[in-house]
């Protein structure tokens, strides 16, 4: 579904990455792991045009987006919820999730209303908060409003940078649930994560990047039984 | 006492200047809101806008057009100085901004493109004008017996029509910002650029749709301005522009209810100045007021509502 062969992305001239290759097949989850500063965030970037590559090339569905604008991308069916979740603040609940179904302009209103039916029975607290000001929610309600928001796109596919970012262990756990259930429900999955326990308990696949450049790509089961990967690579102890 | 009798007269002319000032100020405040830059060129798209106004009632007393009368007239005059002041103001967006802004100039870059915008359009309509002054036949739309009495005020026609003109746009820019999926692109990109795109907003098109708004409603100040003081000229946008731009920060500035507020306040403090103080001083007064919102209180009264980066 999402394949990126070689990609290379410099931010000035600073090489962020170094010949990235992966893919995501349709319906899994793909976690993408790694310390700070190796990459991750940059390869969501690339994926979404936010920066372009300077080599290899970036495809979806069998064809080439690395050349399109961000809102050509996200058209295409790739939704991101990103890092730190950056909600619209000064807009209610719901007109950010409003914002969510942009990409599907022309939609029938009935199907808008059906997506935000499914958002607020995943995160009930969004409905009874609709009308409140996103930047009134504490962390964890920003984080489903932000899930939320993606999904009224309908994405094929869904990015997710850092989800457990900020939020207490209880939290954490209730959003991966409700990632495997976005899953289970046909959205394809790649999530971005440093907390890999959490990342690989419900992915199927990951890959560990370091310094630019994808240095191990296995079966979730696998990389979590690894301990010499997760010390050497993920910082754990 | 003589200045308590002329005190009501002067609040309400105040309250349409401060309509009209608000009406120009939304430009400058709108384009900040997407772009961070004052559109310095916009006093002068008001000024065309006016221009423009000016031209299609001249046109319609040449060919002796009969039954003027302003409630086909003055709709017409605003629709085309509209239409023509937005294409304009979008038109700058593309060819004196938009470059610099893609390729990462830094904020003063397109600034300075807007002063010179501004030296260039003023000398355009000079040139292509004349340096004389135009007169609106204003008398010929509302008589000067065109008078309403509301209680103690005797208030002209034409007064009462352009505070209406302003309010009812201000309300319509309301509706546009706060109900519809351009309007929430709009205040996405305001807030959140590159998470607007994120999300599927094509933030290019929706910061030369807010050049658009903002400017056609200053073509509308224009209008409005020149059905008032009848005499326009190819400079007039430099102090109302500088007004509008005072009423802005006054309200804070990339806050729309803000610069509103801004021209309300303006108009009524210059209209009391008048009164109890000095014509002359007019002008002192209104910018007095900027520099000492700029000195304690920079984000003007509606404050809060700055983008978050300016928090920071």
């Amino acid at each position: 579904m999402l394949r990126l062969s070689d990609v290379v992305t410099y931010y000035g001239s600073l090489r962020a990455l170094n010949g990235v290759t992966l893919e995501v097949r349709q319906g899994e989850i793909v976690c993408l792991l790694g310390g700070n500063a190796s990459g991750k965030s940059t390869t969501m970037k690339t994926i979404l045009g936010m920066v372009r590559p300077r080599a290899g090339r970036v495809e979806f569905e069998g064809q080439r987006i690395d050349h399109l604008p961000t809102e050509a991308v996200v058209r295409r069916g790739i939704s991101l919820v990103p890092e730190a979740r950056r909600i619209f603040g000064r807009m209610t609940v719901w007109e950010n999730l409003l914002m969510g179904s942009l990409v599907r302009r022309g939609a029938p209103a009935p199907e808008v209303a059906q997506d935000l039916e499914r958002v607020y029975l995943l995160f009930p607290r969004l409905r009874e908060r609709a009308q409140q000001r996103g930047g009134t929610l504490s962390g964890g309600e920003q984080q489903m409003l932000a899930i939320g928001r993606a999904l009224m796109a309908r994405p094929r596919l869904l990015l997710m940078d850092e989800p457990s970012m900020g939020l207490a262990p209880a939290l954490v756990d209730q959003v991966f649930d409700i990632i495997q259930t976005i899953n289970r429900q046909g959205t394809t999955i790649l999530v971005v994560e440093q907390n890999a326990a959490v990342a690989l308990g419900i992915a199927s696949r990951g890959y560990v990047l370091q310094n630019g450049r994808i240095v191990v790509h296995d079966t979730a089961e696998t990389l979590l039984r690894a301990d010499h990967i997760r010390r050497a690579y993920l910082g754990e102890n | 006492m003589e200045v308590l009798q002329i005190l009501p007269q002067q609040l309400v002319f105040g309250l349409a200047l401060g309509t009209v000032y608000g009406l120009i100020a939304l430009g400058y405040t709108m384009v900040y809101g997407v772009l961070f830059m004052i559109n310095f060129a916009h006093g002068d798209v008001f000024m065309i806008g006016s221009y423009l106004g000016w031209g299609v009632l001249a046109a319609l007393i040449n060919v002796h057009v009969v039954g003027l009368h302003p409630i086909w007239v003055v709709p017409l005059m605003l629709g085309i100085a509209m239409v023509g002041a937005g294409l304009l103001g979008a038109g700058l967006e593309r060819f004196a901004y938009r470059p610099l802004y893609l390729r990462g100039a830094t904020r003063l870059g397109p600034l300075i493109s807007a002063v010179g915008a501004s030296l260039f359009l003023q000398n355009a309509v000079m040139l292509t004008q004349g340096a004389r002054m135009k007169v609106y036949m204003t008398n010929l739309l509302f008589p000067r017996t065109w008078r309403i009495q509301v209680g103690r005020v005797n208030v002209s026609v034409l007064v009462l029509v352009m505070m209406g003109v302003a309010l009812l746009m201000m309300w319509g820019l309301h509706l546009v910002v706060q109900r519809t999926t351009l309007g929430r692109s709009i205040r996405a990109v305001a807030e959140d650029r590159e998470m607007a795109a994120i999300v599927g907003v094509n933030v290019r098109r929706v910061i030369a749709t807010t050049f658009f708004l903002g400017s056609a409603l200053g073509g509308a100040g224009g209008v409005l301005v020149g059905l008032y003081y009848t005499q326009i000229d190819f400079f007039m946008g430099y102090s109302a522009g500088l007004k509008a731009f005072t009423a802005a920060v006054l309200g804070g500035i990339g806050n729309i209810r803000g610069a509103m507020l801004g021209g309300l306040v303006l108009g009524i403090v210059e209209s009391l100045a008048v009164t109890f103080v000095n014509p002359a001083f007019k002008d002192v007064i209104a910018f007095a007021i900027l520099i000492l919102t700029l000195v304690f209180r920079p984000t003007g009264l509606l404050g809060e509502s700055l983008p978050d980066w300016e928090k920071v």
